[in-house]
């Protein structure tokens, strides 16, 4: 019995130092974000508060924390309640398979992949529930166009994995990062990647996909009602989900964890970063995508792209 | 443990699954539908059909349902209006229920009462995709290709149900 207490004992200090850590991530991205765009819009960013600002991302949680929690008189009380927690839980429990390194990792499951697909793909009901449970224009409008957007882009986020996956042969994250020990899978799948890099900022709804919460045109988006602690959770949500599609990146192309002289967790680290800030780059760069655009972009360009890719990508394994 | 997880997970299938039935806004019921599809999934996990209980959740509680809330979006029932319950089907929903009823107390009976047989060996070993992949491109690949069929049928159908409103 002991040695089964020791074990539970290890896997609960395993989440707690991955869900300290992903929670601290977390609240430095805004500062990240805001520091970044502001220096690539020639401005300086949060100043203020601390060296540099860098306590703004606690002071704007103690903020959020004391501010009034407001609950509009029509709306759905108890499906109002949960959609900040349906959006933020699937987001932190993916984190559950990511291999930080190879032999950390809280648990090791032979379908990796389809797992963090699956929870993510729970992480939109979140936000269909916050719009219609808000009872507002706006919000309804905002879930609206998030439920069509994912269910479009999903799609070919998972087709674009499978390129990767056939060369790997596997879905366990932990081998498909040993298969690239020589070379990254981006070498051979570019076009996966690329495919992959526009599925996921879509499914993260940032810019240029932010449409459901497209602030010229809808308030807020499907978040228009939330304030105080629920609207931090639809943001640490978003922000928690940019750093799971940063990890899937960085193992599926980039190599995970391998690179020379630092340890495994650094390169991880480093690896979610840059794709992050590409992230934060392109908010900086591109406009939004008008709605069409954004559906016959799918459907007509990336889906055929996409097949092509696995159609290609087969024929050259049974080739060689 | 796992006798205990099974009747917490078959549990829960059930209530919610009771819960999508009588609800009256129809909101309520397909997130529901969405929360028994997850426990199904829970329950094939016990099972070691971990890539089932995958794909369950990816395309039923993901993909499937979020096309249900949308098109609840679109049809735009107001909050306030509660959905009919019964369209005078009434005394043909009671006789298949009943028939239903009786088919599955046979079975619990039959399972209860028989000796413990045992268990036919598993044609796929463990939860594995690759054997799952395997057995249904090999063993079962005329099953495979009948519902392949069947499903492009349903999509022509819809194609062909759709065109007829535009056109008009």
């Amino acid at each position: 019995m002991p040695t089964v207490l020791l074990e539970i004992i290890v896997v609960l200090v395993k989440i707690a130092v991955v869900f300290g850590a992903v929670a601290l991530v977390v609240a430095y991205l805004t500062y990240l974000e805001r520091k970044v765009i502001g220096h690539m819009q020639h401005r300086m960013g949060p100043m203020r508060v601390g060296w540099h600002g860098l306590l703004q991302p606690i002071a704007d949680g103690l903020k959020l924390f004391t501010k009034e929690d407001i609950i509009p008189s029509q709306a759905d009380r108890w499906v109002f309640f949960l959609a900040p927690v349906v959006s933020l839980v699937p987001a932190f429990i993916a984190y559950a398979v990511i291999p930080f390194d190879r032999n950390f990792y809280i648990t090791h499951l032979n379908i990796g992949v389809l797992y963090i697909l699956a929870v993510s793909s729970l992480g939109v009901y979140g936000i269909v529930m916050a719009g219609w449970a808000s009872n507002s224009k706006y919000a309804i409008l905002g879930s609206f166009r998030s439920a069509a957007q994912m269910f479009s882009y999903e799609i070919f986020l998972g087709f674009s994995l499978i390129g990767p996956l056939m060369i790997a042969g596997s879905l366990d994250l932990v081998k498909i990062v040993d298969a690239q020990s020589k070379v990254w899978f981006i070498v051979y799948q570019p076009v996966a990647f690329l495919l992959f890099l526009v599925a996921a900022t879509a499914e993260t709804n940032r810019v240029p996909f932010d449409l459901p919460e497209a602030e010229t045109e809808l308030v807020a988006g499907f978040h228009t009602e939330y304030s105080g602690m629920k609207f931090a959770f639809f943001f640490m949500a978003e922000y928690a989900n940019m750093v799971i599609v940063g990890a899937m990146a960085s193992v599926l192309f980039l190599g995970g964890w391998s690179g020379p002289v630092l340890p495994g967790v650094i390169w991880f680290f480093l690896k979610v970063m840059a794709f992050i800030f590409l992230f934060i780059w392109l908010r900086a760069t591109l406009p939004r995508l008008r709605y069409d655009q954004l559906m016959y972009m799918g459907w007509k360009v990336m889906f055929p792209i996409a097949i092509l890719n696995i159609v290609g990508t087969g024929l050259v394994i049974y080739l060689l | 443990m796992e006798p205990f997880f099974f009747f917490l997970f078959a549990a829960g299938a059930v209530i919610s699954a009771l819960l999508v039935i009588s609800r009256r806004n129809i909101m309520h019921c397909a997130l529901f539908l969405v929360l028994t599809f997850f426990f199904v999934a829970a329950i094939f996990v016990l099972l070691n059909a971990e890539f089932l209980a995958a794909v369950q959740v990816l395309v039923y509680a993901g993909a499937i349902m979020v096309l249900f809330t949308f098109v609840i979006f679109l049809v735009h029932i107001p909050r306030t209006e509660k959905i009919r319950r019964t369209f005078g089907q009434k005394n043909l929903a009671l006789a298949l229920g009943v028939f239903l009823g009786l088919e599955v107390a046979y079975i619990v009976y039959g399972a209860i009462s028989a000796p413990a047989s045992p268990a036919a060996a598993p044609v796929v070993q463990g939860g594995n995709t690759e054997s799952f992949g395997v057995a249904l491109f090999t063993r079962f690949l005329f099953p495979f290709e009948i519902v392949s069929v069947l499903l492009l049928a349903a999509m022509i159908g819809a194609i062909v149900l759709a065109k007829k409103e535009i056109d008009r």
